[in-house]
C-alpha cells in the first residue's frame, strides 16, 4: 500500500479541502489505492471502441480559481496543486522554497501535491528546463495572491491596514505591536478563498496572477539557499513510493511480448505453449498487441518468455547500419527547415573568403537509459480509469489513455509516482497504455514492469543528426561567414501515437515534433551567419525501435558539440588561442562572456593556440573548451583529458563548469543537477550509441551499451553565477550542452586528432592517431 | 509452489512461492519491501543488492530457494528516516542522489565495503562501487557519503 502518501493525506484531514469541487471521486478520493468506482459490472466481450485520431490534453481545472493552487490547513499548513512533478532533479524542493518564501510560511509547512491529473491545472509536461523558469513564477504568483488575500483577511479581523501588517512564520501581526496577531490557519484554514485571480494563456506561457504584488528578490530567505531535498531521507531508507513500488489490492502483474526487430502482426498465438506455468490469468491479444497476464510477477515474466507467437514481416525495416541512416539524413528532402539565424549572404561571403573551412558531424542515436524500466499500474474499471505512472506530463498521459480505451478523459485519472530519472524518455510515456489494455481485458489493476531488453530494445531513441559547417576567414584572421546545417529527425512520439496505441490502430497524424533549434552558433555573431536545423521524415509505417523523442538537450547537445569542434577547428589553423577566439564573436554579450571568462579563470586556462606541444610517451594531455545557451541558460566548461596513445582511452580527468541561471533558487540543488549533466555527458560522449543492424537493436543491456563507472568519473568544478534580477532559467539540462565540446577540444589539444563521430571510442581515437597527427580539416582556397 | 524460509531484516519470514522465483520478487511482492529495486534483472546495475551472510548479493539473480534459511538484510534493515543508520545519514547530509533509484545498490555495496574496511580510500570506494550503475551521475556525492560515513560513524 502505499503508506506515504496516505500519512500526508491525513496531514491534510478535515482540513475540507480535500472534499474539492473539482473531484469527480467523491468519497474514494481518499482512498488512493483502492478505486472502487461504483459497482457497475462490464459488459462480458467488451472490445475497444479506439479513438481514431490523437488526443488534445486539456486541464480540466479553472486556473482562475486561486482554490485550484493552494489550500492551507487548519494548522497552517499549506498544499500546493501543481502538475510539476519530481523527476530527481529536486523542483518540488525548489518550487516549495518559492512558495514559503512568498507565503512567509516555514519551508516544512509547505506540502506539494503534485501531478493527480484530478486535483491541478495543466501546466504542462515538466521537461526542456523550464520548471522554475516558466511553473516557478506560476506558484509565485498564486501564492502572492493567496499572501495579500490573507493580509486582507487579517486587515478585517485585526482592525488595521493591510499595509501596517507584517507576516512572520504563516502568522500576521501589526509591525510594532507583535502581540496582536493571527495565524494563517485561524484566518481560513480548512476553507477555500473563494477567490479569482488572473490566468492568462496555457501550460508553460499560463501567466498567473501577474496584479498580486511578488517579494523583491533583495528580502529573499528561502530562495537562495541549499535547502535539503525533501524526498531525499525517504529514498534512502527504503521509505520512498516510487512507480514500481505501488501496489494496489487485487493487482496482478502484466508483461508485454514484444516481436523481434520492428513491430508486426501476431499471426499466431500458442496458447498451450504457456499452459504448465502456473498463475497464467490470460493473455491478452488486441490488434497486433499482445500481453500476458498473471497473478505473480515471476509467472508473468515466465509467461511472457515463453509464449511462442509468430510474428509477420513488417512492413517497415530497421537500416542496416548507421552510415546507411547517415546517408539517408542526407539524401533525404527535409519537411521542415528551422531558420535559426540568416543574415548576411554566407554563400557569397563563403565564395569570397581567403580561407574557407568545412566539416561534417556526427552525432549517433543514443539512448535516455532509465535505470529503471518503465513502470505503470492501471485499473480499469468500465469507462472508469486510474494510472498509476511517472508520466513527465500527467495530462498527455490521461488525453492517451483515454483515446486509447475510448473514454472521457476526465474519466481517467493520473497519478504521478516518480520512476527513476528519465532524461525525458517519460514525457512520451508507453507503459500506462499496457497496463491500461491489460487492466480493462481482465477486470483487475495491472502492473506492467519493461524488462531490461524492453526498454533498451524499445524506449524512443535520441535521433541521430548528421551537422555540416562551413565557414570564412578574411584576409585579417576574421571569421566572416557561417553556414550551418544540422539534419536530424523529429521526436515521432510527439503528436503521435505510443507503441500499444500503433498496435491497436490508431495511425500517426503528422511527423513528431521539432529537435529544437539552438546550439548551431546562434551565440556567436558573425557578419554572414545561416543556422538551420532541418527536419528529415523518420518511419511510422510500423513503430520501430528507432523511434524519437526529446533526449536530454535535445538537438543542441549534437549541434553544440559540432559548433565547438568546428569553431574550435578555426581557432587552431589562425593559431589562435581557443578561449580569446570565441571571445571575440561573443561579441560582449555579457552574460556568455562572462562565463567563458569564469570557467577559463577556474580551470587556470593557459593563453595558447591548440594543439599542445606534443607529449612523449603514451600518455598525453590536453584540454578544451565550449560555450552554450539552452533555454537562456548560458554555460561554459573546460575540459581536461588524458589520452592514452597506446590503447586509444581518452580519460576526463577534469570538467570547469561556469553556469548562469539568473536566480540561484538552491545552490547545492543546483550544483547536483550540473554534476549529474557532467557526468551523463562524459559518458554519452565517449561510450555511448545504439548499436543496430537489420535483423534489430543489439544493445539490450548494459554489458552491451555500458555507461560510466565510478573509476572514470572526473572531478568536477563548478562556478555558479547568480542573477537573482532576472528571476530564474532552467537547470535540468544546460550544462551537458558543453561537455562533448569541450572533450572533443581537449582531446585535438592533446593529440592532435579531430575526431568528428560521436561516441569517442578507442578504436576511433586510435585511427585518428595512424591517420597523422595534423587535424583533418579541409582548409580550401 | 513451495514453502520457502527466509530471515529477512532480523525476523523470520515464510513463503509460498515458485521456488525458482528471483530473490528480489519475493522481497518486493511477497514481503512488501522496497528495498532492493529491479533495475535490469541481470546483476549488471546492482539496483536490487540485499545483504546476505556478510556479503553484497544481487537479489534479482538468486533463486529464492537458494536464500533459504540465510540472513537477508535490505535497505529497510539498516534504519529508517526516523532512526537512520549512519550511512544513511551520511548520504542525506552529503545530498547524495538525483532520483535515487540507484542508491540502496550504492548504500548496500558501501554497506558491504565500510564493514571490512572502515577508513576506505577513495581509489577504494570507486572500485569497490565500480560495478553499480548511476544513470544519474551522483557518483561523487556518493564517494563523499561513504568518505563521510567512514568519517563520522555516527548512529542515530
Amino acid at each position: 500500500m502505499e503508506t506515504k502518501a496516505i500519512s500526508r493525506r491525513q496531514l491534510l484531514k478535515g482540513t475540507g479541502a480535500l472534499v474539492v469541487s473539482f473531484s469527480f471521486w467523491g468519497p474514494v478520493t481518499q482512498a488512493l489505492g483502492q478505486a472502487a468506482f461504483g459497482q457497475a459490472a462490464r459488459p462480458s466481450g467488451a472490445s475497444a471502441t479506439a479513438a481514431t485520431t490523437m488526443p488534445s490534453g486539456a486541464g480540466d481545472l479553472d486556473a482562475t480559481k486561486l482554490d485550484s493552487w493552494l489550500a492551507i490547513a487548519p494548522d497552517g499548513g499549506v498544499t500546493i496543486f501543481t502538475s510539476k512533478v519530481e523527476l530527481g532533479t529536486g523542483v518540488e524542493t525548489a518550487l516549495a522554497q518559492m512558495v514559503a518564501e512568498e507565503l512567509d510560511v516555514p519551508f516544512e509547512r509547505v506540502y506539494m501535491d503534485v501531478g493527480d491529473t484530478d486535483r491541478t491545472v495543466d501546466q504542462a509536461v515538466t521537461a526542456g528546463s523550464r520548471t522554475l523558469e516558466r511553473a516557478g513564477p506560476q506558484l509565485r504568483q498564486a501564492s502572492a495572491a493567496a499572501r495579500q488575500q490573507l493580509l486582507k483577511l487579517a486587515s478585517d479581523r485585526l482592525g488595521v491596514p493591510a499595509a501596517d501588517l507584517t507576516v512572520n512564520d504563516g502568522i500576521v501581526s501589526i509591525a510594532g505591536n507583535p502581540a496582536k496577531k493571527i495565524s494563517y490557519g485561524d484566518l481560513i484554514g480548512g476553507k477555500q478563498f473563494e477567490l479569482k485571480i488572473t490566468a492568462t494563456g496555457t501550460g508553460w506561457d499560463m501567466k498567473i496572477a501577474p496584479e498580486a504584488p511578488a517579494k523583491n528578490y533583495k528580502d529573499y530567505k528561502i530562495v537562495g539557499s541549499s535547502v535539503a531535498r525533501v524526498d531525499l531521507p525517504a529514498k534512502f531508507t527504503g521509505e520512498f513510493t516510487y512507480t514500481q513500488d505501488v501496489r494496489v489490492p487485487g493487482m496482478l502483474h502484466g508483461r508485454v511480448v514484444r516481436p523481434p526487430t520492428v513491430n508486426s502482426k501476431p499471426a499466431s498465438v500458442d496458447e498451450a505453449s504457456i499452459r504448465d506455468i502456473p498463475g497464467v490469468v490470460k493473455i491478452v491479444q488486441e490488434g497486433n498487441f499482445v500481453g500476458v497476464v498473471a497473478e505473480t510477477e515471476w509467472a508473468a515474466i515466465r509467461a511472457s518468455r515463453a509464449l511462442k507467437v509468430n510474428w509477420s514481416a513488417p512492413t517497415t525495416t530497421i537500416p542496416a547500419s548507421t552510415a546507411e541512416v547517415d546517408a539517408y539524413l542526407k539524401n533525404t528532402k527535409s519537411f521542415r527547415d528551422q531558420v535559426a539565424v540568416n543574415k548576411g549572404n554566407p554563400d557569397l561571403a563563403i565564395s569570397q573568403a581567403a580561407k574557407t573551412y568545412e566539416a561534417t558531424y556526427h552525432w549517433p542515436f543514443q539512448l535516455h537509459g532509465m535505470i529503471a524500466p518503465s513502470c505503470a499500474v492501471a485499473d480499469v474499471r468500465g469507462d472508469k480509469v486510474t494510472i498509476w505512472a511517472g508520466s513527465q506530463g500527467p495530462f498527455p498521459t490521461r488525453a492517451r489513455v483515454a483515446a486509447l480505451l475510448g473514454v472521457p478523459a476526465t474519466n481517467v485519472r493520473v497519478l504521478y509516482r516518480e520512476g527513476s530519472g528519465c532524461y525525458g524518455r517519460l514525457s512520451t510515456d508507453d507503459v500506462p497504455e499496457d497496463a491500461a489494455i491489460m487492466s480493462r481485458a481482465v477486470g483487475k489493476p495491472v502492473r506492467v514492469q519493461w524488462m531490461r531488453e524492453d526498454e533498451h530494445a524499445w524506449e524512443p531513441k535520441g535521433p541521430q543528426q548528421l551537422i555540416s559547417v562551413r565557414a570564412g576567414v578574411d584576409a585579417q584572421g576574421k571569421l566572416v561567414a557561417w553556414d550551418y546545417l544540422d539534419r536530424s529527425f523529429p521526436w515521432t512520439t510527439s503528436g503521435t501515437p505510443l507503441l500499444a496505441s500503433q498496435q491497436l490502430g490508431i495511425k500517426a497524424t503528422g511527423p513528431g515534433g521539432p529537435n529544437g533549434t539552438g546550439g548551431g552558433g546562434d551565440i556567436y555573431t558573425f557578419d554572414h551567419q545561416k543556422v538551420v536545423a532541418a527536419l528529415i521524415p523518420w518511419v511510422q509505417a510500423d513503430p520501430t525501435p528507432l523511434r524519437t523523442s526529446n533526449l536530454r538537450a535535445p538537438g543542441e547537445l549534437a549541434r553544440t558539440y559540432a559548433t565547438e569542434s568546428f569553431i574550435d577547428e578555426i581557432a587552431s589553423d589562425l593559431g589562435a588561442d581557443p578561449v580569446q577566439f570565441r571571445l571575440r564573436y561573443l561579441n560582449n554579450a555579457v552574460r556568455p562572456t562572462e562565463a567563458l571568462r569564469a570557467a577559463a579563470k577556474q580551470a587556470q586556462w593557459k593563453e595558447r593556440p591548440s594543439p599542445a606541444p606534443a607529449a612523449s610517451g603514451s600518455l598525453a594531455s590536453g584540454r578544451g573548451v565550449a560555450v552554450a545557451n539552452r533555454a537562456n541558460t548560458i554555460t561554459a566548461a573546460v575540459a581536461e583529458v588524458e589520452v592514452n596513445k597506446t590503447t586509444g582511452k581518452v580519460t576526463v580527468t577534469r570538467v570547469t563548469l561556469a553556469h548562469d541561471c539568473g536566480l540561484i533558487v538552491n545552490p547545492d540543488g543546483l550544483k547536483n543537477q550540473i554534476e549529474g549533466n557532467i557526468i551523463q555527458g562524459v559518458s554519452r560522449t565517449l561510450l555511448e550509441q545504439v548499436q543496430f543492424d537489420a535483423s534489430g537493436i543489439k544493445t539490450l543491456d548494459w554489458a552491451s551499451h555500458p555507461i560510466i563507472t565510478y573509476q572514470d568519473i572526473p572531478q568536477i568544478d563548478i562556478v555558479l553565477i547568480n542573477r537573482p534580477e532576472m528571476g530564474p532559467l532552467g537547470g535540468g539540462e544546460p550544462s551537458i550542452s558543453p561537455v562533448p565540446g569541450a572533450i572533443a577540444n581537449a582531446i585535438f589539444d592533446a593529440v592532435g586528432v579531430r575526431l568528428r563521430e560521436i561516441p569517442f571510442t578507442p578504436k576511433r581515437v586510435l585511427s585518428g592517431l595512424q591517420a597523422g597527427t595534423l587535424s583533418s580539416q579541409n582548409t580550401v582556397k | 509452489m513451495a514453502q520457502i524460509s527466509l530471515t529477512v531484516n532480523g525476523k523470520p519470514r515464510t513463503v509460498n512461492t515458485d521456488p525458482a522465483t528471483p530473490l528480489l520478487y519475493v522481497l518486493r511482492d511477497d514481503l512488501e519491501l522496497n528495498g532492493p529495486r529491479f533495475g535490469c534483472g541481470l546483476a549488471q546495475c546492482g539496483a536490487c543488492t540485499v545483504i546476505m551472510e556478510g556479503k553484497a548479493a544481487r537479489s534479482c539473480s538468486i533463486a529464492v530457494s537458494a536464500a533459504q534459511n540465510r540472513k537477508i538484510t535490505t535497505l529497510e534493515g539498516l534504519g529508517t528516516v526516523q532512526h537512520p543508520h549512519y550511512l544513511q545519514t551520511a548520504f542525506i547530509e552529503e545530498q547524495a542522489a538525483q532520483c535515487g533509484y540507484c542508491m540502496n545498490g550504492m548504500i548496500m555495496t558501501a554497506k558491504v565495503l565500510l564493514d571490512q574496511n572502515p577508513n576506505p580510500s577513495e581509489p577504494q570506494i570507486r572500485r569497490a562501487l565500480n560495478a553499480n550503475l548511476c544513470r544519474c551521475g551522483s557518483h561523487l556525492r556518493v564517494i563523499r557519503a561513504v568518505q563521510r560515513a567512514a568519517r563520522e560513524k555516527v548512529s542515530a
